[in-house]
């Protein structure tokens, strides 16, 4: 997922020569990468086309026809496509080009596979939703590439950003829970789970937070054995705060974001102080914390015990969980698949489309197809890195890296949990996974990321941005 | 920072290494045994995606299959369902399979690799290979007459053609429709229940899986004992024997149920049913002769497949010399199932030789090229050809003279058995009525038809009971129709 070997900011004066149409402004003296745009366009036309593709796929698996929607599928997929693409060659021309056409793709393809579960589910379409939620996610993107004109500007709304998080976490307590967590809110028909949105701006503050107090953090307070720890007025505000938000997290029961937060939390504080005693802490914390909860807490503790032995509920004679029957799918699926419309990961029962959409593409696409699957999540989040290697604004750093790891940290805990590597947790898949709020948030993600990867492919910054490099 | 964004950055690597790695311990190594678990719902999904095989009588279907457009999408159906449920079984998508569904299961379902154009075909293309049939040895007409022959009371009927084996008519009466088990639905629940709860259990196949004590019919069995051992070497000569008989170290007196069994000769016995003269024959026999005599003919053999497994039919090896008097005349632990007295009619009718019993012609792929043929091959060699000869014309006098002229049919050489066997403690049950017989055209070298009946009427009145009377007619029908569509 890492960039190491690439240019990094300060590198070569020009990448090799443009492959697509609109190489840039020649010669602003040596400090610009080329633009790519017409590489984008490619690499969208291309992933629109794959969506179609697998579109069709699952008709024809499914009724021996094409579906009858595929033209319309193809070409709203295409329009919010292009739409995007114009508003980054509007306002972001030095984007990174590959980060519209893996949202596109990511997009494309988890309506193909809401679709395809939709067929086994004539009284619940929720493909329909989904594309309403992507059109919506897709604005959104637009909205910021054009508006957030530079990504330093969001560091005005650090503690603004704070509040919201914390308002947006704590909202759906007022609200009845839903399948044994109380992350919902449900207005009319629609449900939103506004910790997805509460990600992001979390994400914006403790960049902000610890862009502002790096030095501080690294340099002062008292040694405890081999452990140099921060003096608590610059490390106590952030600390409460993020206690705040995991402790409300929990009594949610919502433990994916938990989770993702208390990883994101590590993250950005090592970059930031670049102090592995903070891991070392955090893992220990964690660890801690886990096995306590895991211990008391009935909802975790029969998770942890479904992950040790996703087969007991057979052998007590109850037929498979969940978990066996996603491990099922996996399974069926083998090295390519039984192809798109030929599985049956219907039988995993109400969270196929959402929590659990992964299983599907693992049994309909096989071991390559999923490893594809990972690795445009890979590229995306090297993406990011790369984008904040390249930058120079401490700020940019934290929130390219922050988000990034967002999206990696966000796959590893849902594809660990389906596939039984760590205990299930209920979260989206980025893209993949129904569910309008995560759908909503990852286009807002890939826009911040555009956003970022413009000014760091645009070396055009104002000086003291130079400063904080080292 | 850069340095440690790459730290950073190499975290992420190893979370997508540990995924990747952990999708191939779930996909591909531990996929066989995932695939294997008996709760995935795939393996059941697959069988029903195709429709099933079908079972041929006489070329023609007796089954098909219906496109439910459920999760299980094809389920069984079976056309004239009681008529051929003790050949078909029935193939349930809750219950699971029996007799020849089970049997050929494989065929059927489609899995059996022989039905692959190449080895590791399907494998390659992930398709699943059509499923194939298989033809029945059933004649259709003998079957009919025999179902229709039993109307509805308790029974069997098996018929074989005596030359090959091969299995004309395989009849349980009273029978079920397997199509009301072979869904899913509540109706298919309740159907199971009440066929299961039935105290006529028609879902019992009594023709190979209920042994009876056979009666006076396994006097065919001691005859064939006394002529192979040189106990009796003129049929026609008189036994020495007084009736009643007195049980060997017993005072329990034999009786007879027919008259003139006094010094009888054995020719006379078979054809009038002598119990006296047959049980001192047995014991003159002894144990070690009337046993393997019993064990040529297919009794004390578990192993049977027809391709569905054969209950064992059984004659006892260690009795006393009374217990033996009694076992040779088809009563004591002597039990034998429908298929086994007719196997023993066969044996006398083709020379001795008795051909495996065989249910299944042959298995084809869907386009009809075959998979798999049953020959013809012998069994057991029951009996001396010249003990055949003999036995051929006493049964012959039964049905001429004797107690089964029930079962004569106008200008065909018919030669038969009654028997009527007592059971229940102290004897009380209703008797079971049984005949077995053979039959062939003047002009044939080689009988065409062997039939074995019982009915075990238990609402008629214990004097009305006889294999001559009621289960010779039905053997006859039996015959008729096989003869007749034999020389179509």
């Amino acid at each position: 997922m890492t960039g190491s070997t690439g240019s990094t900011g300060s590198a070569g004066p020009t990448g090799p020569a443009g492959t697509g149409a609109g190489v840039g402004p020649p010669a602003v003296p040596a400090l610009r990468l080329p633009r790519r745009r017409g590489t984008e366009l490619v690499l969208i036309v291309l992933a629109v086309l794959l969506s179609v593709y697998g579109y069709c796929a699952v008709g024809l698996a499914k009724n021996g026809s094409v579906p009858p929607g595929a033209a319309g599928y193809g070409a709203g997929l295409g329009v919010l496509a292009l739409v995007a693409h114009g508003a980054i060659r509007l306002r972001a021309p030095y984007a990174d080009p590959l980060l519209l056409p893996i949202g596109v793709l990511l997009n494309g393809l988890g309506l193909v596979l809401i679709y395809r579960l939709d067929l086994e589910t004539p009284d619940d379409q929720a493909a329909p939703t989904q594309l309403v939620w992507s059109t919506l996610g897709v604005a959104l993107f637009i909205a910021v590439v054009i508006f957030v004109r530079d990504h330093r500007v969001l560091q005005r709304y650090a503690y603004l950003s704070a509040v919201a998080a914390l308002f947006l976490m704590v909202l759906p307590i007022f609200f009845p829970a839903v399948n044994g967590a109380r992350i919902w809110l449900r207005i009319g028909g629609f449900s939103i789970q506004p910790g997805e949105f509460a990600k992001v701006l979390l994400a914006i503050f403790f960049a902000s937070y610890l862009a502002a107090n790096r030095n501080a953090l690294s340099y002062t307070g008292k040694k405890i054995w081999r452990f140099q720890l921060p003096t608590m007025r610059v490390f106590a505000p952030i600390l409460v705060f993020w206690l705040i938000s995991v402790g409300v997290l929990v009594l949610e029961r919502d433990l994916g974001t938990s989770l993702l937060f208390f990883g994101l939390f590590i993250v950005m504080l090592y970059v930031a102080t670049g102090r592995g005693s903070w891991i070392a802490i955090g893992l220990l914390l964690a660890a801690g914390g886990a096995v306590f909860v895991g211990a008391l807490e009935p909802h975790v503790n029969s998770r942890v015990h479904d992950w040790l032995h996703p087969f007991a509920s057979i052998d007590a004679g109850e037929g498979p969980g969940q978990l066996a029957q996603s491990l099922f799918a996996f399974a069926a699926g083998g090295m390519l698949g039984e192809g798109l419309g030929a599985g049956h990961s219907i039988l995993i029962g109400f969270a196929a489309k959402s929590d659990f959409i992964l299983a599907t593409a693992g049994e309909e696409l096989g071991l390559v197809g999923l490893t594809a699957i990972f690795l445009l999540y890979a590229l995306l989040v090297e993406r990011g890195y790369r984008a904040g290697l390249a930058l120079r604004d401490p700020f940019g750093r934290l929130l390219a890296i922050g988000i990034a790891s967002i999206v990696a940290l966000q796959v590893f805990v849902i594809a660990g949990g389906v596939m039984g590597l760590i205990p299930l947790t209920g979260m989206a898949m980025p893209f993949l996974a129904q569910g309008g709020s995560s759908v909503v948030t990852n286009w807002i993600i890939v826009a911040l990321l555009v956003r970022i990867s413009d000014s760091a492919r645009d070396q055009l910054l104002p000086d003291e941005a130079l400063e904080a490099h080292r | 920072m850069t340095r440690y964004i790459r730290r950073a950055s190499v975290f992420c690597l190893l979370l997508l290494v540990a995924l990747l790695v952990n999708s191939a311990r779930v996909m591909i190594f531990e996929a066989d045994s995932l695939d294997d678990n008996p709760a995935n719902r795939r393996n059941t999904i697959a069988r029903y995606a195709q429709p099933r095989g079908n079972i041929l009588v006489d070329g023609k279907t007796v089954t098909g299959s219906r496109n439910t457009g459920e999760q299980l999408r094809y389920e069984r159906t079976y056309k004239k369902g009681p008529l051929y449920a003790p050949v078909t079984g029935y193939a349930s998508q809750v219950y699971g399979t029996s007799l020849l569904e089970y049997a050929e299961d494989d065929i059927l379902s489609g899995t059996d690799p022989m039905l692959a154009p190449l080895p590791l075909f399907n494998d390659l293309t992930r398709s699943q290979q059509p499923a194939g049939n298989v033809a029945t040895t059933i004649n259709a007409a003998a079957q009919k007459a025999a179902y229709s022959g039993l109307a509805g009371r308790r029974g069997a009927v098996a018929a074989l053609d005596p030359a090959t084996g091969e299995i004309l008519a395989l009849v349980s009466s009273p029978s079920y429709d397997p199509g009301a088990i072979a869904g899913t639905d509540a109706a298919t629940t309740s159907a199971w229940k009440r066929l299961n709860g039935s105290p006529s259990q028609p879902m019992l196949n009594r023709a190979i899986r209920q042994t009876y004590p056979p009666g006076s019919t396994f006097k065919i069995v001691t005859a064939a004992a006394a002529l192979d051992s040189g106990v009796v070497s003129d049929v026609d000569e008189p036994t020495e024997t007084p009736s009643p008989w007195r049980l060997p170290d017993t005072s329990t007196l034999l009786q007879n149920e027919a008259r003139g069994c006094e010094d009888a000769s054995l020719a006379d016995a078979i054809r009038v049913s002598c119990n006296t003269v047959m049980a001192k024959i047995g014991v003159q026999v002894g144990l070690k002769g009337m046993v393997s005599a019993a064990r040529k003919f297919g009794f004390n053999d578990a192993g049977v497949r027809i391709p569905s497994s054969v209950s064992r039919s059984n004659f006892d090896t260690d009795m006393d010399r009374s217990q033996l008097a009694l076992s040779s005349i088809g009563q004591f632990n002597t039990t034998a199932t429908p298929l086994q007295m007719a196997m023993v009619s066969a044996a006398v009718a083709n020379g001795g030789v008795l051909m495996a019993p065989h249910l299944v012609e042959r298995t084809t792929d869907k386009h009809g090229n075959t998979v798999a043929q049953t020959g013809s091959k012998a069994y057991r060699q029951a009996m001396n050809p010249a003990t055949a000869v003999q036995l051929q014309q006493m049964m012959q006098d039964v049905v001429d003279f004797g107690t089964g002229t029930n079962a004569q049919i106008p200008d065909v050489i018919v030669g038969g058995k009654t028997g009527t066997a007592q059971h229940g403690v102290g004897n009380k049950g209703a008797p079971y009525a049984w005949f077995i017989s053979w039959a062939r055209a003047p002009e044939a070298g080689n009988a065409e038809v062997a039939v074995a009946v019982v009915v075990e009427d238990a609402s008629a009145n214990r004097s009305d009971i006889s294999g001559g009377g009621s289960a010779a007619p039905i053997a006859r029908d039996v015959m008729e129709a096989a003869l007749n569509s034999a020389e179509r």
